[in-house]
């Protein structure tokens, strides 16, 4: 199949989607659930302390039962989709938006996920914030995320889209200040806010550019006039939609905000900064499918960005010694195979989803399995400081291993099959861009090998170093039953949607699929290449944490390459320098014309006016208010006399 | 010749009344007077919502029109009547006051100044303010714009802040130069009207699409316009808002923000474009350009305040620039996304302006740097200064994000480069609102804060129905849209503007 029967298929899914009845015609039960739920618990007060976190968890698991329903039932409809219209949104002449929900075969795998592996999370989070007063505001929070995150993919339009998109961002922000008063925490939420608005101009742009070319945003409209858009105008649209889904997922050049949002509690970290929020970026792209297939430059970029962005997460995730944030980088570097799959275009789409539920369930588990490390060790974070756990901490071990060795891609768990499947399409893209995509893809899988092994061996094995007072425990079932839950989806999650290419037919009719004309490598070599490179970063790290002691400081003379991998490779220092030191700057700057220039100048007149300086401090201390009674007076008199002339 | 129930007469004459009765009221009876005044500003609401039940929206243009002749040598006559934008503006009036006086209930008022003035003065400005909105006659409309001037100025004068009197004389005499401008163009108006139409006439509807020579046309508009650019900031007009809205009273700075300067930007809708057409769209590109220039200059500088109700002043001046910008872009989305922001721009900052008021009675600073942590000893005040703010980031969900989405919408149909340039104010935006948030209410609770009150009843029923308004609309804005839509259509067809059509064409639908 060529790329152009891809892009039919595509189109021929956007225009063949049925119309909401009988059961379908509830479908907003899905959202309200969950927005009803934050409802409740935000606004109840403190009467919802003792049973808001039931409620929370309750409408996410019934919600997630709804949306098993759907899916069903979507199984038995001959349309990839279902669209039920709500009510009329914004009506403003040409520019009409309607409020309406689409569940196609795309949104049916993300509602899953999300409210699945969400509801896990929920209920994981009934142990791990049992102790902490802000627990109702916290479950709160919870649910208008999961209501958000719903909207942001079950809107049939890019407008209904954005709303989620920021809700996603909202309840991100609130989380990541959950414990607000740590400074740290904070400001990592306000950046995480900030840097998204970055992403959140392109996307506006995005949706104008569609508007005044196309004169709609929905998703039906759009794709249908895709076709007719000048290649010009389609590569806009492309890179300024891929600027909005870097931004929310945390890809090259708006990536720093990530790896700061691990100040919120791990269930935050486990469902919004790694199974759903941060993979919207990819959905975004993945639900643009018919744009992006008309662009082979936007696609481009996308690939280019995923490639960036997974070596430079793999690579600042070395260095770090804090548990939270090697899995933060991880996670960057990791969607950055999910850009890089969806960037290949309709050769890959699939193969980035795949990825993306199988991710979806290995690094829930893994950051609910750093949480029960966390809570074992009194919230230490600092792996030099761990060590040994294994024997103290069975049950988040074995879960814990299990994700690791899906997430390394070892052969048979679920990373192994998703990963292989992008590694090979990067490959088969031919050329020379096709060889360094896909030598970055084979070289990022070792990295993360290397990086996760030194995880778990400062973690779990090796001389404990702990701090005095600490003694590790297992966490209590409430925390180790979702664990293992997941754990069982980073075993067979991935090769359970991969075989027979389930997923993949499953997904055809919405973004297409198109199988390469040639491989270009033989992919059994290529899997034994990616498998022995991955063994090849497991033995370094080995060598390296697993055969000597780990120092409990971090050595200080390291190399070039060690000090700028802890320093995230300077991104941070470059946004400091660039943009903000000289903005606060610009701002000062202005502040000081505004008071001396602007009002200056007018204060000056006046002075002027009134007589010299004294008179103008005598107004300002005192005379000021005779003074404006006389001039009030003057302008009643002048009215007055237009008045009186009028009537003469 | 009424059509109808003077359904505004009644509207002005009732918080006349009111007004009336609390400045008769004797000192003593404060609570009294509070009360009267508190019931006098909620039967304004319930007439207001006759009103508009009464407003036809696929009716004529101007509804509810009843009209006296006053001075009838020169044809004034008090002439009422509403189109859809002044609908909406009146009701936003009429929300926004008993919030304002519920949140000032216990407004602490200089020595020798009795609190009975203060309210009684808020319901003679909502007497003004409803008038300034539903008259439609030229010199009429000047009346009660320069009227609107004595209640404010003596609630800045009187109640404010300890710079209340340079503030308030600053207000007063930018305001007074705008007047003069305007009461000047009111006459060549007056003029030019009687040598065009044999008779002199102030009648919008006569006034409308009356051919006036290209150079006079510039000078009457830019009489209007600048009276209107200064009360509606746009920059450089703006360096008195600051002042004013810093030393005013909270109450009063909610209702000078989030009202009286509407009418600033109400005026360019309703006598710039109308009125002078060619004018208007002459000078609209150098408009444009002060709006954008007003979006990031206002933002950026919101951002280095330290006092926080001059940061909120800012912000305002930021969002005028939007307002400004999607009324002389020309096309329906950018100008009902303008009148749109009005509302919600006075819900909002309405909204932030009384929260700031009510932190500020307890902490007594207006000082960002006095505060810290407020959120964990105030959850309530932190959770409706948040919400107020995030209204006013315009985050998608809130109405102020369709407003602010339509007015950018707009703008980039017609210009692409300005759409691009005041699109990059919403990341500005998120940096103002939410360093002043974290600044404030995030970090370690403060000891001094610990013994604080958090809302009273009182003060959430003064600022939840704001907020929920802001909510509500953000999800269903139809009902205000659909009431501003035929009025945006007649303004843009007076100024003779069609919206841009789609720049590919498409046949929509399943066809293969």
């Amino acid at each position: 199949m060529t790329l152009s029967e891809g892009t039919q298929h595509a189109l021929a899914g956007a225009e063949s989607l049925a119309a909401a009845s009988g059961a379908w015609s509830s479908m907003w039960l899905l959202l309200a659930l969950p927005f009803g739920g934050a409802a409740v618990l935000l606004l109840g007060g403190r009467r919802a302390d003792r049973w808001g976190h039931y409620l929370g968890t309750t409408t996410v698991l019934a919600s997630f039962l709804l949306g098993l329903g759907y899916f069903l039932q979507l199984r038995g409809e001959r349309a990839p989709g279902v669209q039920l219209h709500l009510f009329t949104w914004i009506p403003v002449n040409g520019f009409t938006v309607d409020a309406g929900l689409l569940f196609d075969r795309l949104s049916a795998c993300f509602v899953l996920l999300i409210t699945g592996v969400g509801g896990l999370i929920h209920v994981y989070a009934m142990g791990y914030m049992a102790h902490d007063p802000g627990r109702r505001r916290f479950f709160g929070y919870f649910n208008l995320f999961v209501g958000a995150m719903l909207l942001l993919v079950l809107g049939n339009n890019y407008l209904s889209l954005y709303v989620g998109w920021e809700g996603v961002g909202l309840a991100s922000y609130l989380l990541i200040a959950f414990w607000y008063h740590k400074p740290s925490a904070a400001t990592a939420a306000k950046k995480a806010f900030v840097v998204n608005r970055v992403g959140d101009v392109g996307l506006s742009l995005a949706i104008m550019l569609m508007f005044v070319s196309l004169g709609t945003t929905s998703f039906d409209g759009v794709f249908a006039g895709a076709a007719a858009l000048s290649p010009g105008l389609l590569l806009a649209i492309s890179l300024l939609l891929l600027l909005g889904a870097a931004g929310k997922s945390g890809q090259f050049p708006l990536q720093t905000w990530l790896p700061d949002a691990m100040e919120g509690p791990t269930p935050v970290s486990a469902l919004i900064h790694a199974a759903t929020m941060v993979t919207a970026g990819v959905y975004l792209i993945a639900r643009s499918s018919p744009l992006y297939d008309l662009s082979p430059g936007g696609r481009t970029a996308v690939t280019v960005v995923g490639a960036i962005t997974l070596l430079y997460g793999a690579i600042s995730g070395t260095a770090s010694d804090d548990i939270k944030r090697v899995l933060a980088f991880s996670t960057v570097s990791q969607i950055g195979y999910m850009f890089l799959a969806v960037g290949l275009g309709p050769a890959a789409y699939a193969f980035g989803i795949l990825h993306l539920l199988a991710h979806g369930f290995f690094k829930a588990g893994l950051f609910l399995g750093a949480g029960s490390v966390m809570h074992g060790m009194r919230d230490e974070v600092d792996m030099r400081k761990f060590g040994g756990l294994a024997r103290h901490m069975p049950v988040t071990f074995a879960t814990f291993g299990l994700g690791y060795l899906a997430l390394i891609g070892f052969p048979g768990l679920s990373g192994f099959f998703s990963k292989d499947k992008i590694i090979e399409a990067a490959f088969d893209k031919g050329g020379t861009s096709g060889l360094l995509l896909g030598a970055s893809a084979l070289l990022g899988a070792g990295l993360t090998a290397f990086y996760m092994t030194r995880l778990m061996f400062m973690t779990f094995f090796g001389d404990r170093r702990w701090e005095e007072g600490v003694h590790p425990h297992e966490s209590p079932r409430v925390m180790t039953v979702p664990m293992v839950l997941l754990a069982v989806g980073s075993l067979g999650a991935g090769g359970f949607l991969a075989m027979g290419d389930r997923l993949v037919g499953w997904l055809e009719p919405v973004v297409g699929f198109a199988e390469p004309a040639a491989p270009t490598v033989d992919a059994g070599v290529l899997t034994l290449a990616t498998v022995l490179v991955m063994l090849t970063g497991v033995g370094v790290a080995w060598v390296f944490f697993g055969r000597r002691a780990v120092p409990e400081v971090a050595p200080v003379r390291v190399s070039v390459v060690t000090r700028a991998a802890r320093a995230s490779l300077y991104a941070d220092a470059f946004n400091e320098a660039v943009f903000m030191r000289p903005g606060q700057w610009l701002v000062r700057l202005l502040v000081w014309l505004d008071n001396r220039g602007v009002d200056g100048v007018v204060n000056g007149l006046a002075a002027a006016f009134g007589g010299g300086s004294g008179r103008l401090r005598r107004l300002q201390t005192g005379f000021v208010r005779s003074y404006a009674l006389s001039m009030l007076g003057g302008a009643v008199l002048i009215v007055g006399a237009f008045l009186m002339v009028r009537f003469a | 010749m009424s059509d109808s129930l003077p359904f505004l007469l009644v509207l002005l004459l009732v918080p006349l009344v009111g007004s009336v009765v609390v400045w008769l009221l004797p000192r003593t009876a404060e609570q009294l007077a509070k009360l009267v005044a508190l019931a006098t500003s909620l039967l304004t609401v319930v007439v207001m919502a006759a009103t508009a039940t009464a407003f036809d929206p696929n009716g004529a243009r101007f509804q509810l029109t009843w009209s006296r002749p006053w001075i009838a040598s020169f044809g004034v006559d008090f002439a009422l009547g509403v189109d859809g934008i002044a609908l909406v503006l009146i009701a936003l009036v009429a929300v926004l006051v008993p919030s304002v006086i519920l949140a000032s209930w216990h407004e602490e008022t200089p020595a020798g100044r009795s609190p009975k003035t203060f309210f009684a003065l808020l319901l003679l400005l909502e007497v003004f303010m409803v008038g300034v909105f539903a008259v439609t006659d030229v010199f009429v409309f000047y009346v009660f714009f320069e009227a609107m001037l004595v209640p404010m100025y003596f609630l800045i004068g009187a109640f404010g802040g300890p710079r209340r009197q340079y503030a308030a004389m600053k207000f007063f005499l930018y305001s007074l130069l705008g007047g003069l401008l305007m009461l000047a163009a009111v006459i060549g108006l007056y003029v030019v009207s009687a040598s065009q139409l044999g008779h002199g006439t102030f009648a919008f509807s006569q006034l409308v699409g009356m051919p006036i020579d290209a150079d006079t046309e510039k000078l009457l508009f830019l009489g209007f316009f600048v009276a209107f650019a200064i009360k509606a900031p746009l920059v450089p007009f703006h360096t008195w808002l600051p002042d004013a809205g810093a030393e005013a009273p909270a109450g009063g700075a909610a209702l000078l923000v989030g009202v009286l300067d509407k009418v600033g930007t109400f005026g360019f809708l309703r006598y710039c474009l109308p009125l002078f057409p060619n004018a208007s769209r002459y000078f609209a590109p150098a408009v444009i350009v002060l709006a954008v220039v007003g979006v990031l200059y206002a933002a950026l500088l919101a951002m280095g305040q330290r006092d926080m109700k001059r940061l909120v002043a800012y912000t305002s001046v930021a969002h005028f620039g939007f307002i400004g910008l999607g009324i002389f872009a020309f096309t329906t989305q950018s100008m009902s996304g303008s009148v749109f922001y009005m509302i919600n721009h006075g819900l909002a900052t309405g909204a932030l302006f009384l929260v700031a008021g009510m932190l500020i009675s307890r902490g007594r600073s207006r000082e960002i740097s006095d505060y810290g942590g407020v959120a964990k000893t105030q959850p309530l005040l932190g959770g409706a200064f948040l919400l107020a703010g995030l209204a006013s980031l315009a985050l998608p969900g809130m109405s102020t994000f369709i407003s602010e989405f339509l007015v950018l919408v707009g703008t980039f149909s017609r210009h692409r480069v300005y759409g691009v340039v005041a699109t990059v104010g919403i990341i500005l935006a998120a940096l103002y609102i939410l360093l002043m948030y974290q600044r404030m209410f995030h970090g370690p609770a403060q000891e001094r804060a610990a013994g604080w009150l958090d809302m009273s009843a009182r003060e959430a029923w003064a600022v939840a129905p704001l907020l929920a308004l802001i909510v509500v609309l953000g999800v269903y804005p139809k009902p205000v849209l659909d009431v501003i839509r035929p009025a945006v259509n007649a303004t843009m067809n007076d100024v003779h503007q069609r919206d841009p059509a789609p720049t590919v064409a498409v046949q929509t639908g399943a066809t293969k």
